[in-house]
């Protein structure tokens, strides 16, 4: 975003750059007016509202670390904390790994490439809860689809929601599927901007598939690679609708995430400022991930 | 991508803010009033939530024609209805306080009620309340959900107590005598077993537990027993007690026992209404209301079903609805609210209670709620009019019916959704995992809610 005539540092220089620039500017303005509404603007009232009781009827009350205390006292926040980690731990191990895979075969592929990029990413056009309900159907320990399957197979039928062992990683199926198009996509532009010649040259050599994709693909992709892993790793911390439409948080607290005792606290238990308190924490432990991307991005850039 | 990152980094954040978003303006009221005005007829506008939706037509005429003839009666006030699917939104409850768009004359669960008063979000409406010509016929216990020490902050619409629904189709083809229904936990658990020997897909007895709807069920059965949630000081947790164990028993045993509970479990609020409707679902907890639900939204017939009063019951959990104020409302739309709610929701013949009305629009009369009056006279009138314009098998309900005049209605504990989401807990893990200690999981539920609890001061 660097204006050409900015870089003189004289007055009339800098105006002739805002004018040259003008109608670029005007385009900038809407989304940064909508990023101030709906991004910052509540940010800034989340931070406020962590220190702060409130019932949007009074002015609120300034309470310090009230919140915090709160929040912290409560036992189901090492659950929350805990759970939240390993879904995302989880969420790395699948999530980034099938849509990689799913992508080098895609781009092996000589056939019907576009007719299948499209089924990969079909599940991405389902809205959230659709594709979450959906799954709700596959999991019923009866008549699901995945315990018919287990049936087949002749492997006896698992609880998937219904355990405290399963439900979690239960989850992170839903989830890892529901965003595999949009990984594989990225994956497979990343992919294709990699030089034809260093296959050839592999292939020449002798490479297989698999040492073409240790040798060249992941070099080639390991910029791309490690910006998706901080992305997921930001997106997946902030797991709310799986836990929300699936499991309420249970069996016995196994899938309380975060995100879903921040909206406990906010909605069903009207407690705004402990809500923000906990927002507020897990904000900032985003920012440290935030912070790495955008370091990548920008070494990337220059 | 810097503002696209920014905004997933700020997503959590969101949605709290949302909410938060204007609530320095939440004093803007619309200017349509004129606060001071003592005269008692001056012209007075008030927002009125839970207006029928347009998709439910029957029920929206109704209630337009209600509100029509309700200002011919007083010409100086002027309803605006406000219509909503579902009448209330946790979600969306404290966005329109901090919005300023939250109705004069507002609509609540009794489930709310009590964290409303606690957080100053409901006018005191103590003053007032004595123009209301029927207030001492209601039934006390529905009133005191509405109130808060001496204060009064609201009036009901509807009340009903916790019973048992029953599919009465699935209890004859399991051999059992769908006019006796269970009367006790035993027999419950016989019936239950019969059921689901009707083969896989049917269940006996269902339940919740999830979504703190489990903690909710746990509190209907605990009162059902005689059990306590909290001790008489509402400072410390009390369901750490033989009826909490044998609400827990009873479950692990149907469960995994007796298998009559189904495999699928952490069920919330529509999942066993829909397993209801759906016709392999023979027993749940609840009131009336589920069969028109049941009936309304699920698929179910009404005469396949039958309530029955909660087994064994030594009290009830109360459930319903009604209508709270807006604290910016000035003293005149608060009378004028008043005065619209006698009309509507408390008057026998008329609003919701007008079944002649509701018979020729060919809506479902007869089901044994609200009940808001008991035995008083108002309440025999309503109960003299609906059997009068019934359209629906009404002995199916007669049990229920029956019992609730004896049995005493008792309203939630203090904390409910933080109480219920510490026993949802105990609930999911009961019917989820066979090896569960049951002696253990309450002790940790009454640890957890004495830290909630001692927080209430």
């Amino acid at each position: 975003m660097t204006v050409k005539g900015s870089r003189r540092r004289t007055p009339g220089g800098f105006r002739r750059g805002v004018r040259r620039n003008l109608t670029a500017y005007g385009f900038l303005c809407g989304a940064l007016i909508c990023f101030a509404f709906f991004s910052w603007y509540p940010m800034v009232r989340e931070i406020l509202l962590s220190f702060q009781q409130t019932n949007f009827v009074d002015d609120p009350t300034w309470v310090g670390l009230d919140n915090f205390r709160t929040v912290i006292e409560d036992s189901a926040f090492v659950d929350a904390w805990l759970n939240t980690a390993a879904f995302t731990g989880l969420a790395l191990v699948f999530g980034y790994v099938v849509p990689f895979v799913a992508a080098i075969v895609l781009n092996e592929l000589r056939h019907a490439k576009a007719y299948l990029r499209f089924v990969v990413y079909l599940p991405v056009m389902l809205p959230p809860a659709v594709g979450v309900l959906l799954f709700k159907w596959f999991y019923d320990p009866g008549a699901g689809l995945f315990n018919q399957i287990l049936d087949l197979a002749h492997i006896p039928a698992l609880s998937w929601l219904d355990s405290a062992d399963t439900a979690l990683i239960s989850l992170v199926i839903v989830s890892t599927w529901m965003n595999l198009g949009t990984g594989t996509l990225i994956y497979l532009a990343a992919l294709q901007s990699i030089p034809g010649e260093l296959y050839e040259a592999a292939e020449l050599d002798g490479a297989g598939l698999f040492k073409r994709v240790w040798h060249v693909t992941i070099p080639q992709t390991k910029l791309i690679l490690l910006v998706m892993l901080l992305l997921q790793i930001v997106a997946t911390m902030q797991v709310f609708i799986e836990p929300y439409l699936l499991t309420g948080g249970g069996p016995e607290n196994a899938t309380l995430t975060v995100a879903y005792l921040m909206y406990q606290y906010a909605f069903n238990f009207g407690d705004f400022g402990a809500g923000g308190a906990l927002g507020l924490m897990l904000m900032v432990v985003l920012m440290v991930f935030s912070a790495f991307y955008l370091r990548i991005s920008r070494d990337n850039q220059s | 991508m810097k503002p696209r990152n920014l905004s997933m980094l700020l997503a959590a954040g969101i949605v709290l803010t949302a909410a938060g978003c204007g609530s320095d303006s939440g004093s803007a009221k619309p200017a349509d009033t004129k606060p001071g005005t003592a005269a008692a007829d001056a012209p007075v506008t008030i927002t009125v939530g839970c207006q029928p939706p347009k998709s439910n037509p029957l029920e929206r005429t109704a209630w337009d024609e209600d509100v029509a003839a309700f200002q011919k009666l007083h010409p100086n006030i002027t309803i605006e209805s406000k219509d909503a699917f579902p009448c209330i939104n946790p979600d969306t409850f404290q966005a329109k306080l901090a919005g300023g768009t939250m109705e004069d004359v507002f609509y609540v669960y009794f489930t709310d009620i009590q964290k409303i008063v606690a957080a100053g979000q409901a006018a005191d409406i103590s003053p007032y309340v004595s123009g209301v010509t029927k207030l001492g016929d209601l039934r006390p216990d529905v009133m005191s959900v509405f109130k808060s020490g001496e204060k009064t902050y609201g009036l009901p619409r509807t009340n009903y107590s916790t019973g048992l629904v029953y599919n009465r189709k699935l209890f004859t083809q399991a051999g059992l005598d769908p006019d006796t229904p269970p009367k006790t936990w035993a027999e419950v658990q016989a019936a239950a077993k019969k059921i689901a020997g009707l083969g896989p897909g049917y269940v006996g007895f269902g339940e919740y537990s999830a979504g703190n709807t489990g903690g909710w069920h746990f509190t209907a059965s605990l009162y059902g027993r005689g059990g306590e949630m909290v001790g008489p000081d509402g400072k410390t947790a009390a369901f750490n007690s033989p009826e909490g164990k044998a609400v827990l028993e009873n479950l692990k045993q149907m469960r995994w026992t007796d298998n009559s509970m189904g495999a699928k479990q952490l069920l919330q609020w529509e999942d066993l209404m829909r397993m209801m409707g759906g016709g392999k679902l023979g027993m749940m907890i609840g009131a009336p209301d589920v069969v028109q639900s049941v009936n309304n939204d699920f698929k179910g017939k009404f005469d396949d079903y039958g309530v029955a009063a909660l087994p064994e019951a030594k009290a009830s959990l109360s459930g319903g609805d009604g209508y709270m104020f807006n604290p910016k409302a000035t003293p005149e739309q608060i009378k004028a609210g008043l005065l619209w709610l006698e009309f509507h929701e408390l008057t026998p013949d008329q609003g919701q209670f007008n079944y002649e009305r509701n018979k020729s629009q060919g809506r479902p009369v007869g089901l044994p709620t609200p009940d808001l009056y008991g035995d008083a006279a108002p309440g025999k009138q309503i109960v003299e009019t609906r059997k009068k314009f019934a359209t629906v098998p009404v002995e199916h309900f007669a049990p229920y019916a029956e019992a609730s005049t004896t049995i005493q209605n008792k309203i939630e504990p203090p904390r409910a959704q933080e109480l219920y989401a510490i026993l949802d807990v105990a609930m999911s893990a009961v019917l989820t995992r066979q090896d569960a200690d049951i002696d253990k999981l309450l002790a940790d539920a009454e640890a957890k809610a004495n830290k909630v609890l001692a927080k209430s001061s």
